[in-house]
């Protein structure tokens, strides 16, 4: 039982040198390690791009600013946003992911615990690699060095003549090299999901967190793939002369633009779903209620995911595509807020009648439901094509994106460090400092980007250096400056929280939050195996039905 | 199955971790409302603010200021789509902040759990077909201004410019006028009653650039190989700022705009002013010397005379811009003299390479330069 | 608390539970093929965008000829490893060795016709990745799935001298049922490669 694992464990750990001991982690092809160090990467990325971010928000504070040059600037925006999205934001997302999937549906490990190994090295690889670039990019010019065509490196921009040296090179083969990672991750998570539940755990019986997570991976699968294809089209372009983005040679920029954004807009799906996941297990918790509507959480998220695969032209409302082109993104992109607003609402409707406890994961799931409440509604200005035209390529849409991938996909992701630290480490983590970090960062981020919005509606592009005086965008570009300073600390409180409890926490038992997935049956952390014997279950709360065998869930879904 | 008493809502399983007390829950609970509420009023007096106009109404590229009827258009159609997306969020969030105050779990909660809910069809059904509504009203509302704006008529007496975008500087050409100029654009303006609207072809000599001149219209981008077009109809006469907005390169923030919509008179005046060849001053025929003898007319062109470079702006006219390098600096001597012999030093990374000429010779340049009025 | 027993889940149920799910191997293929498909899928859009776009050089019909003999050898090696895994199942070893040999005999000449249509279009018609859009489309699509055919064949070949150490026995008949689906997949994706580029695009 678990006394006798966890003491197994300290024996074992005992008797090992710290060589020993990092051979382990290295080769290990357990899960749950492998999750653990997908987060901890991501850590320590978020806290290079956060430094990223503020060399910018320095540079902005006032107009004319002399902090870094435009080159540099560029390579901070260029490289803050591909570190974010690709090795902050999806290791995340995996991370949790490769956790807890194996623990929720009753399974020891996943469908392919090698290729789950490589996956995560692959991802870690490409990050090296894209971080190479600032000592391994040469070129004429100095142009080498770290990318400068930004996250999404618009065509002929990043063709040779245009980006001379290695640097674009560096980003492209970057996210080739951590794309097989990620499309490695999604073939693990399906057939995890599919093969390998436990018995009695059918489809409609598996936590949200799988389906969830499921629909995720299908987007992975059909998005990363054309991201893929688009770097191969590129590398041969800049390596062999190719023509397939040279405009110069009948190529065509826009073609580029919809490869990209065809990965890019499923990718913003594939880094929130597993956020809705997050707080669809947190949220019941935390109100002592089941998911209100699980049916139909599963089908709009289903809708969510296809809908996401035929509205990506909304990047491009300005790239000048026909009327009729602009209209059809306009009303598909205004159709997926339907079933994204349904989740709000039954999110809501769980609430609703409940006993909420406000401990840092439901804090952090609350300031979600409002800010992505608010990042959805400026979604919906933007998918007005003609609004689009003014507020696309202005702070107003770095605003709207980032109040999702911030306030509420990174909210919620602080929800689950919270929410399944005592699982992992089997260790509480302090209320005081978690409530600290949650209210400093929620002050900091609706400083930094409610006021953001603001420049972009009086005509401040993105990816400007420095910008003129005079236009109105002095006072805004300050507070959002400071802001991030704020956010910053908040991040710092969060870090040491985390390292601190590791060390010193409470020991936290097997199940700190009276919750209802099979992961809170095990020990924490949970053994090696996961489960001593396979779990059989009947409904979607086994543990509910074994803490109220009078009241079980089986009999009312 | 007694261990299930361990974990059970009676047990204290948070032994170490403080229970927040009531009046904490409660102050948590009301100051988080009272913190999001109080901020979005801010923002809203903010947005408040700095849509009503300090000085110089004209030079704050404000969206919701338009001048023009692209611009204007989607100022209409923006004031619909804010409303019902206000409407939207007071709603929710009422709701959000309503079930984050009712139903906290009160301090003399006896730890049993809540009836368990699942689902309710009738509430579900009425949150999916409402919003699709709300959907199909703001859809058909957008649609009408997409055909209008992107497919509107060209009518005879348009304008016609040719934009072209280069790193970092803007070509325009009037084809139907026979004037070539760089930067700052002059356009009539449009009376509403017998439009003149100036309809801009939109093409790149390089990268990807964007037309934003946020009073005006709203932006297009400028493509190679992919020619677009836009068009303005400005009702009032003045300055209208903006600049690229599609990031074209290390001095894509520097590739401003200057809009200069001048009356009939005005602008037909300019019109004649811009077509003439550059006059030969005998006065600057040293320093007319030195640019036709140096790399100058490799890039520049100066019509009248053997300069035909197209890389770089035309400068037959420089001198009635107010501004050079693509707004970066006033168009005076000093900063003429500077750009000259130390671009970097204004703009640093653009295509304009230090001439590196002895001070005579660039006060000689400089002296020919501002005969090219 | 650490030492608190986990709770019995019920390990045995009152009934036995009839469980059956997909076959891991399956759905992983199926995944990986999904993933694929959607790579092939960018490919084939630029190749369909630029046909008639090249404004100078080899043109397609100017060019190209239909490769139908090693297309009929390709197609057919999807039956012959359908073959052979079936005599593994059957336990016919003989069978099943001669059946796979013939697939990467096959696939071997597919590789070396495509080997040769390229030496003659880059030596003789001056046709290169670089030379217009006819070209860099042509050379990525076809050599795309060049790649996944000469991946394909270094898993067969592997195979082909386990088998001929005896090493392939029954047991194996699934995983090489479920590599057969990449090799039917490849297959496909042929099929369409060469009506876009042979016959739409010429």
């Amino acid at each position: 039982m678990a006394s006798e694992t966890i003491a197994l464990n300290e024996i074992a750990a005992g008797y090992r040198t710290i060589g020993e001991r990092l051979h382990g982690w290295v080769t290990t092809v357990d899960h749950k390690r492998l999750g653990i160090m997908y987060i901890i990467y991501a850590l320590m990325m978020l806290v290079i791009g956060g430094i990223e971010a503020t060399i910018m928000r320095i540079q902005l504070m006032v107009p004319h600013n002399n902090f870094v040059s435009p080159e540099v600037f560029n390579r901070m925006f260029t490289m803050h946003g591909t570190t974010m999205i690709f090795f902050v934001a999806m290791p995340l997302v995996f991370g949790f992911g490769t956790y807890l999937i194996p623990l929720m549906v009753g399974a020891r490990d996943m469908a392919f615990p090698r290729l789950n190994a490589l996956s995560f090295w692959f991802t870690a690889f490409g990050g090296l690699l894209l971080y190479f670039s600032f000592i391994g990019g040469t070129g004429l010019y100095g142009a080498g060095n770290a990318p400068d065509v930004g996250w999404f490196a618009y065509a002929p921009l990043t063709a040779k003549v245009f980006s001379q040296g290695h640097s674009t090179d560096f980003w492209s083969l970057a996210l080739l090299v951590s794309g097989f990672g990620s499309i490695g991750t999604a073939v693990n998570f399906i057939t995890t999901i599919i093969s390998m539940r436990c018995p009695g755990m059918t489809l409609g019986k598996m936590p949200l967190l799988a389906w969830l997570n499921l629909v995720m991976a299908g987007l992975v699968i059909l998005a990363v793939s054309p991201l893929t294809a688009a770097q191969i089209m590129l590398s041969i372009d800049r390596y062999l002369g190719g023509h397939f983005f040279d405009t110069q040679a009948g190529g065509s920029a826009v073609l580029w633009m919809h490869f990209f954004w065809i990965f890019g807009h499923p990718e913003v799906y594939v880094l929130v779903i597993p956020c809705f996941a997050f707080a669809s297990e947190i949220i019941p918790v935390f109100s002592r209620k089941p998911i209100f509507g699980y049916p139909v959480m599963v089908a709009a998220t289903v809708a969510i995911g296809f809908i996401s695969m035929s509205v990506w032209a909304h990047h491009m409302f300005a790239v000048g595509m026909t009327s009729y082109g602009n209209t059809f993104f306009t009303v598909t992109t205004m159709i997926i807020s339907v079933p994204t607003g349904i989740k709000i609402f039954n999110w809501i409707g769980t609430m609703w009648g409940g006993k909420i406890q406000f401990k840092a994961p439901m804090l952090f799931c609350i300031a979600f439901l409002f800010q992505f409440l608010i990042a959805g509604l400026t979604g919906i200005m933007l998918s007005a094509s003609p609004f689009n035209w003014q507020l696309t390529g202005s702070y107003f849409v770095v605003a709207h994106f980032h109040y999702v991938i911030v306030g509420a996909i990174l909210v919620t992701i602080f929800g689950a460090f919270y929410y399944w630290f005592p699982k992992m480490t089997g260790r509480m983590y302090n209320e005081t400092l978690a409530q600290w970090h949650f209210w400093l960062f929620v002050i900091g981020f609706h400083l930094t980007f409610d006021f953001m919005h603001v420049p972009g509606m009086l005509g401040m592009p993105r990816r400007i250096y420095t910008y003129e005086p005079g236009r109105g965008w002095e006072i805004w570009n300050l507070i959002v400056s400071v802001g991030a300073v704020v956010q910053g600390i908040a991040i710092l409180i969060f870090v040491f929280n985390l390292l601190w409890s590791m060390f010193k926490g409470e020991p936290a038992g097997n199940d700190p939050w009276d919750a209802w997935t099979l992961e809170w049956s095990t020990s924490s952390p949970p053994p090696d195996y996961n489960f001593a014997t396979i779990p059989v279950v009947q409904s979607r709360r086994p543990l509910w039905d074994l803490k109220h065998p009078e009241d079980p869930d089986w009999k009312y879904e | 199955m007694g261990e299930v008493a361990e974990c059970g809502p009676d047990a204290n399983p948070r032994a170490g971790s403080k229970q927040m007390k009531r009046s904490e829950q409660t102050r948590g609970v009301w100051g988080r409302v009272f913190a999001g509420a109080a901020l979005f009023v801010c923002v809203l007096f903010a947005a408040k603010i700095c849509l009503a106009d300090p000085a110089g109404p004209s030079q704050i590229p404000n969206i919701f200021k338009p001048d023009s009827t692209p611009a204007d258009s989607i100022f209409r159609l923006s004031k619909l789509v804010l409303s019902i997306t206000g409407v939207v969020f007071l709603v929710v969030f009422s709701l959000i902040a309503y079930a984050t105050v009712k139903f906290r779990r009160r301090g003399n909660d006896d730890g049993s759990e809540p009836p368990q809910v699942y689902g309710s069809n009738q509430v579900e059904l009425a949150w999916t077909v409402i919003p699709g509504l709300i959907v199909l009203v703001l859809f058909l509302a957008t649609a009408r201004v997409i055909l209008s704006v992107q497919d509107a008529p060209k009518p005879t007496g348009a304008i016609e410019v040719v934009a072209i975008g280069h790193q970092y500087w803007w070509e325009f050409r009037y084809p139907g006028l026979g004037v070539v100029t760089a930067n700052e654009l002059h356009v009539p303006v449009s009376d509403p009653q017998h439009p003149t609207p100036t309809f801009i072809k939109l093409l790149s000599a390089d990268t990807d650039h964007s037309f934003w001149v946020p009073r005006l219209a709203g932006k297009t981008d400028l493509i190679p190989n992919h020619p677009n077009s836009t068009w303005i109809d400005p009702h009032e006469t003045g300055l209208f700022l903006g600049q690229c907005a599609q990031y074209c390169g290390v001095q894509h923030a520097k590739m401003l705009l200057r809009v200069y919509v001048d009356s009939r008179p005005d602008f037909d005046a300019w019109v004649q002013q811009e077509k003439q060849p550059a006059v030969a001053a005998d006065a600057a025929t040293e320093g007319r010397h030195i640019f036709e003898s140096t790399a100058c007319i490799n890039c520049h062109a100066v019509s009248g005379t053997v300069a035909d470079g197209h890389f770089g702006p035309d400068l037959t006219h420089m001198m009635s811009r107010d501004t050079i390098a693509s707004g970066a600096a006033l168009n005076t001597r000093e900063n003429l003299r500077t750009w000259i012999q130390n671009p970097d030093s204004i703009k640093p990374g653009s295509l304009m390479p230090a001439m590196k000429l002895n001070n005579h010779d660039l006060d000689a340049l400089a002296a020919y330069l501002e005969t090219l009025r | 608390m650490s030492s608190a027993a986990i709770p019995d889940l019920p390990a045995k149920t009152p009934a036995k539970i009839d469980w059956n799910l997909p076959s891991r191997g399956r759905v992983g293929m199926f995944s990986l093929i999904a993933a694929e498909s959607a790579i092939f899928t960018i490919f084939v859009v630029a190749y369909i965008f630029y046909i008639g776009k090249s404004a100078s050089g080899p043109q397609p019909k100017d060019v190209l000829e239909l490769p139908v003999f090693i297309s009929i050898c390709l197609l057919s090696s999807s039956l012959t490893i359908h073959l052979a895994v079936r005599a593994l199942r059957r336990l016919e070893p003989a069978g099943f060795k001669f059946w796979w040999i013939v697939t990467l005999i096959l696939g071997t000449i597919f590789l070396v016709g495509t080997g040769r249509e390229w030496h003659h279009l880059i030596y003789d018609r001056g046709l290169t990745v670089s030379t217009n859009l006819f070209g860099t489309t042509y050379y990525s699509l076809v050599g795309l799935h060049a790649f996944h055919v000469t991946a394909g064949l270094i898993a067969i070949l592997t195979v082909a001298i386990l088998a001929l150490i005896g090493k392939v026995e029954f047991e194996y008949h699934e995983k090489l049922d479920v590599f057969s689906l990449y090799w039917h997949f490849v297959d496909v994706v042929w099929v369409i490669v060469f009506t876009v580029v042979y016959i739409v695009g010429r």
